[in-house]
């Protein structure tokens, strides 16, 4: 593997990740982080997408009129989607149901629209596919971290198996509530920027 | 790169019908699998509804065909309370029905906002040894906060008695309306009367917290923070066990169940 490839493929993760340096995708990253089994489908669905959206831009961009890039990458990315949200429907209909419309509103994660305009369209479609990939790991590992965490403390348990007992059925686990809550996403992703910035001080942003 | 308007015209043309053709057919050739999983969900929820089947509980598709096997779906006619036993139970699609004006008449005014009501409903059947009613689950929907409630409620044999309810579609919010999927709720249901001494629906999700079934037989805890959707399922199911909805289905029943005793 090339250095290219490997910065391509590794960078997103922790050097130049979409999430915690670029703040990107907060939205879906808040609301399906309660438990990690959605959190698993949402990130492999995200990766999906990203990849196969960054190589159909590749592949397309330079045929692309200019002036209306924006919108065929918008189409191409919105086809792709509901075509994802059309396969889980079919396949995981329980973790369909509670995705509910984050599925849907991949389109808007400004992810995907930010790797088809800074990346796809300026380079070939191999690279561009590999630079989908790890953005999507980078944000998947962002959303599996918080998951984690929601899933413990919250419900005291890991991919939907007890872990901690809770006090409701007679074990010792007080659940705590506020990490079933949207803003306790907010609070553990800004603890993951801090502890990143910590490890990687050239992320560190001048005053 | 800039392109000639005609080159523009024909690329965004191009990119339409290549993903117009790419989407329709993932959602045609899906659709079957789509509508086998949701016709699972609904009776997934009818067994949850009379309680046989655990809200988390995880079980094959067999396995909800294999318990589905005791219950009896049969299509009503609302207006007489009679069987339609020229409907097939398995096509019948109430959702249809109700939108299409020839087979659905315009509801009187109602608080669960319910706008037409369909000529003939799909109800099920629990049958006990003997071919005995043990149970009947009746289909309820309407309007909570946000969005319209479609879900089920089981009566027992008596027709007054609350045996379980379950809602398997709606949009309200997670953590205060949402809770009407919690089971602690839905169990709060459980032995809870539903017809007062004039016999019209008299039980109400109020706000607090209700006593237990024998001593407080007509009032359910409230959902704290969701004031409007718990008043949304008291008015859909009052509409619903009303005289517009199964009304005359449960008077039916209930005479047959009576001259039968005597």
């Amino acid at each position: 593997m090339s250095n290219r490839t490997r910065e391509a493929l590794i960078d997103p993760l922790f050097n130049d990740n979409p999430i915690a340096l670029q703040v990107l995708g907060i939205c879906s990253a808040l609301a399906v982080t309660t438990k990690m089994d959605t959190a698993l489908v949402m990130s492999v669905a995200v990766i999906c997408v990203l990849t196969l959206s960054n190589l159909f831009v590749s592949l397309l961009r330079n045929g692309i009129p200019t002036n209306i890039r924006i919108i065929v990458q918008l189409t191409i990315i919105a086809s792709l989607v509901i075509v994802t949200d059309q396969i889980l429907k079919a396949y995981v209909f329980d973790i369909w149901k509670q995705l509910s419309v984050f599925v849907g509103l991949i389109i808007t994660n400004c992810i995907i629209m930010g790797r088809a305009e800074a990346y796809a369209m300026q380079n070939p479609p191999g690279m561009s596919v590999i630079d989908g990939i790890g953005n999507g790991l980078g944000y998947a590992v962002i959303l599996m971290i918080t998951a984690f965490l929601r899933e413990f403390f919250g419900s005291g348990s890991v991919f939907g198996k007890q872990v901690m007992p809770l006090v409701t059925e007679g074990g010792w686990y007080n659940p705590n509530g506020l990490m079933v809550l949207s803003p306790s996403a907010f609070f553990i992703i800004g603890f993951l920027i801090w502890a990143l910035r910590v490890w990687k001080t050239d992320q560190i942003e001048e005053d | 790169m800039q392109r000639s308007p005609l080159y523009t015209i024909l690329f965004a043309t191009a990119v339409c019908v290549v993903c117009a053709v790419v989407v329709s057919s993932a959602a045609v050739s899906l659709k079957e699998r789509q509508d086998i999983n949701s016709a699972l969900e609904k009776q997934r929820n009818v067994l949850i509804a009379a309680g046989l089947l655990g809200d988390e509980e995880k079980v094959s598709p067999e396995e909800i065909e294999n318990r589905f096997a005791t219950i009896r779906s049969v299509v009503v006619d609302l207006e007489t309370g009679e069987e339609a036993p020229d409907i097939d139970p398995r096509t019948f699609d109430q959702k249809k029905e109700s939108t299409d004006p020839a087979t659905s008449r315009v509801a009187p005014t109602n608080p669960a906002l319910v706008k037409r009501v369909p000529n003939h409903a799909l109800v099920y059947l629990v049958q006990g040894e003997g071919g005995d009613i043990d149970m009947i689950i009746l289909p309820v929907e309407g309007y909570g906060l946000w969005s319209t409630l479609y879900g089920f409620i089981a009566l027992d044999a008596d027709l007054d008695t609350v045996r379980g309810i379950t809602f398997y579609d709606h949009k309200e919010t997670p953590g205060l309306g949402g809770e009407v999927d919690n089971p602690g709720w839905k169990a709060k249901w459980d032995g809870r009367k539903v017809f007062g001494e004039d016999g019209s629906p008299e039980i109400e999700v109020i706000k607090g917290i209700a006593g237990p079934p024998a001593e407080d037989p007509y009032r359910v805890d409230g959902l704290s923070g969701a004031t409007l959707t718990a008043r949304g399922v008291t008015n859909l199911v009052h509409f619903w066990l009303g005289e517009n909805g199964f009304g005359p289905l449960l008077e039916k029943l209930q005479s047959r169940e009576e001259r039968r005793a005597a």
